[in-house]
């Protein structure tokens, strides 16, 4: 049993199980909190991102093969997917490479609020690129089932921040090319609406931009 | 020419909110003297904008001459005028930017505006000895989650609506507790023996406090024990806060964690973050209490910082910005 990443939510362990390499999820209790409030986010957030990860694959979006969960302990066991986070690869990959990774990624977005699918937090340590460039979807714990332009433009609206604050010199163009294969997808229409929407969202905040 | 030995000394005023701030601080990093006048809403009220800059220009001039008198210094002999130009409320920002503009003119000497919730960092920064931390920046105006990168203060996360300090504020205020309500809520919470479940919202690394506060304030309406709900909604809302502030070191990987900011004299959510931070193998560091809330200090200290770096800005032009975003912020000096 090796560690290879312990992310804030969940510790990544590469085990194997059934004479297969897989991916140990485990939601470990965090000492922080309050355990009775604990135990019922980390359970609830195991068994939900059980079932987005399986709809996802459902609609033929690449995600970490499911192949156990174990609610007592917080755990699930997944696909090993061998690759790279993007936050790496956009700092090492040319604008070319890049542009179609990212309309890619709108694309898949696109794709999975069309099916309903919210996933909640989306950032560039989320989004695996394996070595044959494609693009696999991770970590769903926050993720909801929804079909709301308010829940699709925070989606989306994370994500532009996320590229805001970790790729600031880049980030408007990974925006707009996310936005581009995201339009394809859900039409232009759709996609200035949410796009009218992620401004209000950021408008709530006390100190608003005054770009 | 500058003299190497001779040390560059800042007055600095605070006036954001309810707290009249002046400081002087010396660039060898000494804070001399630091005075504040506070004003105090009425029971069951919050800060009234026109109320609270009447409060602080009619104490604008002692809290000068008070801090003055104890730092040794003539007012000769201070080098550069700091002044928070924003964010805030408007007619309290003028006030603190009139008083500034008028010694700079008298005194001849540069001023400089300064972000108010910047300078909540920078003077955490000095006084916890963190270099690059990732900040959680919690009072009444800001809960954000943040790094300095490329001369910017750039926000991972943050509050989706109302602040932490903001979200506290008003349901004291509702609960009959005085203003700022964080630490009676505090206090009581310690009694709190019951938890109440409260919605828990986590966005990423944004956190959205607006329907705990709906949610617990119709607790307290149904006649829900305040202990009780004292306790649960600072479990819940620290949680949700040091939870997203993890999600955002674990991004980032940064290894030291600051917080700053009024919120941070409450001890359960520092316990909480340090917690979390000590965890991930990283330093945890926390302001010391007597300089968590608003203070002339922040500024003064930060006014050094960018005096070194050509900060200044000519009297006629030295506006304030009520609604100034962090992350709009240039920071020549963490380039």
């Amino acid at each position: 049993m090796v560690l290879i990443k312990k992310g804030a939510e969940a510790e990544l362990l590469l085990e194997t199980w059934c004479e297969k390499k897989v991916i140990m999820k485990k939601r470990t209790p965090k000492s922080y909190r309050l355990p009775e409030l604990d135990l019922k986010l980390r359970q609830y957030r195991t068994v939900h991102e059980a079932i987005l990860i399986h709809q996802a694959k459902l609609v033929g979006i690449l995600t970490p093969l499911i192949y156990f969960v174990d609610t007592k302990n917080s755990t699930i066991i997944m696909e090993y997917i061998i690759g790279k986070q993007l936050k790496e690869l956009a700092n090492e990959s040319s604008k070319l490479k890049l542009k179609s990774i990212f309309i890619q990624i709108g694309i898949i977005i696109g794709e999975l609020h069309t099916s309903g699918i919210i996933h909640g937090d989306l950032t560039t340590s989320n989004l695996i690129i394996d070595p044959q460039n494609r693009i696999f979807f991770i970590d769903f714990g926050l993720g909801k089932k929804s079909e709301e332009l308010e829940e699709r433009s925070v989606d989306l609206f994370l994500l532009k921040r996320s590229l805001n604050s970790t790729h600031y010199l880049l980030a408007p163009f990974f925006y707009n090319w996310i936005l581009k294969g995201y339009s394809k997808i859900v039409g232009t229409k759709n996609c200035s609406e949410v796009k009218r929407r992620i401004e209000s969202i950021a408008d709530r905040g006390r100190y608003t931009s005054s770009e | 020419m500058h003299n190497k030995k001779k040390a560059t000394v800042c007055l600095g005023i605070e006036s954001t909110a309810h707290t009249f701030g002046v400081s002087i601080v010396s660039s060898d990093g000494r804070i001399i003297s630091d005075y504040k006048s506070v004003y105090h809403p009425p029971l069951g009220k919050g800060i009234h904008p026109r109320e609270a800059a009447q409060h602080h220009s009619e104490h604008a001039a002692n809290t000068l001459k008070d801090c003055i008198q104890s730092s040794d210094f003539s007012l000769n002999s201070i080098d550069c005028i700091a002044f928070s130009s924003g964010p805030g409320l408007g007619p309290v920002l003028r006030t603190g930017a009139s008083v500034a503009r008028a010694l700079a003119i008298w005194l001849n000497k540069p001023l400089i505006p300064i972000h108010h919730a910047i300078g909540h960092i920078e003077l955490a920064c000095k006084l916890t000895g963190a270099h690059n931390p990732l900040i959680v920046l919690v009072s009444g105006g800001h809960t954000m989650i943040g790094a300095y990168s490329g001369r910017k203060c750039r926000v991972f996360g943050e509050t989706e609506d109302i602040t932490l300090g903001n979200l506290l504020d008003v349901f004291g205020r509702e609960a009959g507790l005085l203003f700022p309500s964080g630490p009676y809520i505090e206090k009581l919470a310690k009694e709190g023996k019951n938890f109440i479940d409260l919605p828990y919202v986590v966005k990423g690394n944004d956190v959205s406090y607006s329907g705990l506060l709906t949610a617990t304030l119709a607790k307290l309406k149904d006649g829900n024990n305040l202990t009780d709900l004292c306790f649960s909604l600072q479990e819940v809302s620290f949680s949700m806060l040091t939870e997203a502030t993890e999600r955002a070191l674990t991004h980032i990987e940064r290894d030291e964690v600051l917080l700053t900011g009024g919120v941070a004299a409450n001890s359960r959510l520092s316990n909480m973050l340090r917690t979390m931070t000590e965890d991930h193998n990283a330093k945890f560091f926390v302001v010391p209490r007597e300089y968590c809330g608003d203070c002339g200090a922040q500024i003064a200290w930060t006014g050094i910082l960018a005096s070194k770096s050509g900060v200044m800005t000519d009297v006629n032009e030295s506006y304030i910005i009520p609604r100034w975003r962090i992350d709009e912020v240039d920071i020549p000096w963490r380039d």
